[in-house]
């Protein structure tokens, strides 16, 4: 599965094995990992483990739904300053935005990888700080 | 007037080639039809029923004379030779080429000017009160304040994928020409009791298959917080809002759903937390950015002027035609010596919204002369000229009857609002521009309309409601039943600041009733009005909706005349067609096929 930076395509390992949130919450534990949440998730369900996680995954079921940027947003806003990842359906336009909203990176599978190849994202990441919000 | 400074030509020139690329990427099958959808509306692009439709955007109505020039231009390049003012300020053009887009796209950038968000699921073009700057009644100008949301809502990363389309209009004035209550959220300016500028906020409004008037979430928002709020508001709607039913993912059905006060301590709780960021760059507006954006709406150089004109006198006096034109499409400005001029693009019998190119030029060159370069599009689908010397009024008539823009019938029964329908869109149930059509010949008598005074007639062609019909005193919704045109009227809509939902009169009218049944309706209405005075609205609120419901259905309706079929012939003749209605195509029932986007 490509992980896509400002880069390009990456091959980093995953920092820590991905947990969902039920089994963060059951294992208990000082061990760092990783979070994978949907993104009908309420960020003020996460703050408290924000210490002990190096990464949140944001799903992205459809680029269409948009919640995964506000989840973004939110997680920023309560404090979260670990790596947070996209995953999922996103395509290349959409990756300023997902900067913007404080993703680092995004996930994306081998099909979309093929379809959309580096190039598309290396140009998409470009067009970072552009928009009009940017001016002020 | 707003002018673009160098990040907002960057930013709608980057869009541009961005476009290219993404058009390109469609062909190549790097993005696949659907993905490609969202990006080609959120550039303004549709696809229409013959072709491709593409939606510029005019914000909050403001053009000057180049801006529309190079608007005319792109008519005649492009198009056939004219376009359509829609009732989001907008204009559309119906017949562009796909490969021809990025040229217009180019060429809109050249003024000034693009087609961003004026289509799907984000914060669309922001609209405001086509008087603004003008208007004797104004508070403040909504202006720069519309101007700071576009600078927030254009390109906003977080909200381009939102559940649904999300409408926001500013009204600075006590009597609401925005339409402030039908929208996502309505901004209405205000002073608190200190005197401080602020808003009102109201969220929730809205037209379409479930019609509700917006609510107010916030009393008073003090100005500098606008953006924090705003913020606010479409976080909790873009992470709440409905994605299961798109006819159930505006913000006016999550706020009905969740109840007001929910939303509200949401919003508010979001707000809070906006506003204690500190990290990263801050909504909230300083002073400077406030009085930076205020200055380009500086007042334009008026003349101090006596507000009576011998000379004007002198033509009302000489000239009939003139002096009714001056009573239905003139009203007075804020500044002496000056005056409001609607310029009605529903000449008889013609599209309500439609100008020629050789029009768009005409009106260019008479703002450029006489209304300080100015021109506004309003939501009722006409062009204001906001600055106009009392006493250039006749010259103005005069330039405008040259150019068969002179119909003085700004807010009667022939100014009417109509969508496209079925000559054009894709959801269309129904023709409504044919509607409009054959409405305004049946009362084009001056004396007739006169007589029947201000009247709102609103048109749409289908449930999605873009021709407003829920707010017209008298609305006319076409539907499709069975294979056949069929129109329900709504009474007592209201768009202003007494917002009110027309109710549904009963059974529909087939495609050939709807014009007898509004004379009846009107007969009847002429004969219960206590007072030559008392307008439609002002009869239907005393009497309530019976008396004109037993007119509307005084005769039998049902099966008396044959039904029209549903066709969707393009109409073809361009903005000024007057003659007989293309003959309805006979088709079979269930052989129409409806495009969804």
């Amino acid at each position: 599965m490509p992980i896509v930076n400002d880069t390009g395509f990456t091959d980093e390992a995953t920092p820590a094995p991905l947990l969902s949130l039920a089994a963060l919450e059951s294992g208990g534990g000082d061990a760092r990992c990783g979070l994978e949440v949907a993104n009908d998730t309420d960020a003020r369900d996460l703050a408290s483990h924000f210490s002990r996680v190096d990464l949140i995954a944001v799903t992205f079921p459809n680029f269409a739904d948009g919640r995964g940027f506000s989840l973004a947003r939110r997680l920023r806003a309560l404090g979260y300053r670990g790596r947070l990842r996209a995953k999922g359906h996103m395509i290349a336009d959409q990756y300023p935005m997902a900067r913007a909203c404080g993703f680092d990176e995004v996930e994306i599978d081998e099909t979309l990888a093929q379809r959309q190849p580096e190039s598309h994202w290396v140009s998409a990441a470009k067009l970072q700080g552009h928009a009009l919000q940017a001016r002020r | 007037m707003y002018r673009y400074d160098e990040f907002d030509d960057r930013f709608v020139r980057e869009r541009v080639s961005q476009f290219r690329s993404q058009v390109e990427r469609r062909l190549s099958g790097a993005l696949t039809e659907d993905e490609f959808k969202p990006l080609r509306l959120q550039n303004g692009l549709y696809l229409q029923l013959h072709a491709y439709m593409l939606r510029v955007a005019v914000p909050y109505g403001t053009l000057d004379s180049r801006q529309m020039r190079q608007l005319a231009m792109i008519a005649e390049r492009w198009d056939k030779g004219y376009g359509h003012f829609t009732t989001r300020q907008n204009i559309q053009y119906n017949w562009p080429k796909l490969a021809d887009v990025p040229d217009i796209l180019e060429a809109l950038a050249d003024v000034g000017m693009h087609a961003i968000q004026t289509s799907g699921n984000c914060i669309r073009n922001v609209t405001a009160d086509h008087f603004a700057g003008a208007a004797d009644d104004e508070i403040e100008d909504p202006r720069p304040t519309a101007e700071i949301v576009r600078q927030w809502s254009n390109g906003h990363p977080e909200f381009a994928f939102l559940p649904r389309k999300f409408k926001i209009a500013v009204t600075g004035s006590p009597n609401d020409r925005a339409v402030t209550k039908a929208h996502d959220i309505g901004l209405r300016m205000l002073r608190n009791t200190l005197g401080e500028p602020g808003y009102e906020v109201i969220v929730g409004g809205g037209m379409g298959r479930t019609p509700m008037i917006g609510k107010v979430i916030r009393e008073f928002l003090p100005k500098a917080e606008l953006l924090p709020y705003l913020e606010a508001v479409l976080r909790v709607y873009n992470l709440h809002g409905r994605r299961d039913n798109k006819y159930k993912a505006r913000i006016k059905i999550l706020v009905h759903e969740a109840k007001l006060e929910t939303i509200r301590a949401e919003v508010e709780d979001e707000f809070r937390r906006l506003r204690a960021e500190s990290d990263g760059p801050t909504l909230a507006l300083s002073p400077e950015e406030i009085t930076r954006i205020e200055a380009y709406f500086t007042p334009p150089a008026f003349e101090e002027l006596p507000d009576a004109d011998s000379d004007l006198d002198a033509a009302l006096m000489a000239d009939a035609t003139f002096r009714d034109w001056m009573k239905t499409n003139v009203v007075g400005h804020r500044k002496s010596g000056y005056r409001i001029v609607t310029v009605s693009l529903k000449p008889i019998g013609s599209a309500p919204g439609d100008a020629s190119a050789e029009q768009m030029r005409a009106l260019a060159d008479i703002a450029a002369r006489y209304s300080l370069d100015e021109l506004r599009v309003s939501h009722e689908q006409n062009i204001v000229l906001p600055h106009v010397r009392a006493a250039d009024l006749p010259e103005v008539f005069a330039c405008l009857q040259q150019a068969d823009l002179a119909t003085a019938n700004i807010g009667l029964v022939s100014d009417i609002i109509a969508c496209p329908g079925m000559d054009y869109c894709a959801l269309a149930t129904a023709r409504s521009i044919p509607v409009a059509q054959e409405l305004s010949k049946r009362f084009a008598d001056p004396a007739l309309a006169k007589d029947i005074g201000k009247l709102q007639i609103k048109i749409s062609g289908c449930i999605n409601a873009c021709g407003h019909h829920h707010v017209g005193h008298i609305g006319i919704l076409g539907l499709e039943k069975a294979g056949v045109e069929s129109y329900q009227i709504t009474l007592g809509g209201d768009a202003t600041e007494t917002t009110a939902i027309g109710e549904r009169a009963g059974p529909g009218f087939a495609y050939d009733e709807v014009v007898p049944a509004i004379e009846r309706l009107l007969d009847a209405y002429r004969a219960l009005r206590l007072t030559d005075d008392e307008t439609f609205l002002q009869t239907y609120r005393r009497l309530g909706a019976t008396p004109f419901k037993a007119a509307l259905y005084s005769q039998a309706t049902n099966g008396s005349r044959p039904a029209v079929p549903v066709t969707q012939g393009p109409r073809a003749q361009g903005p000024v067609a007057q003659g007989p209605l293309p003959q309805a195509a006979v088709a079979a029932p269930g052989e129409y096929v409806f495009y969804h986007f």
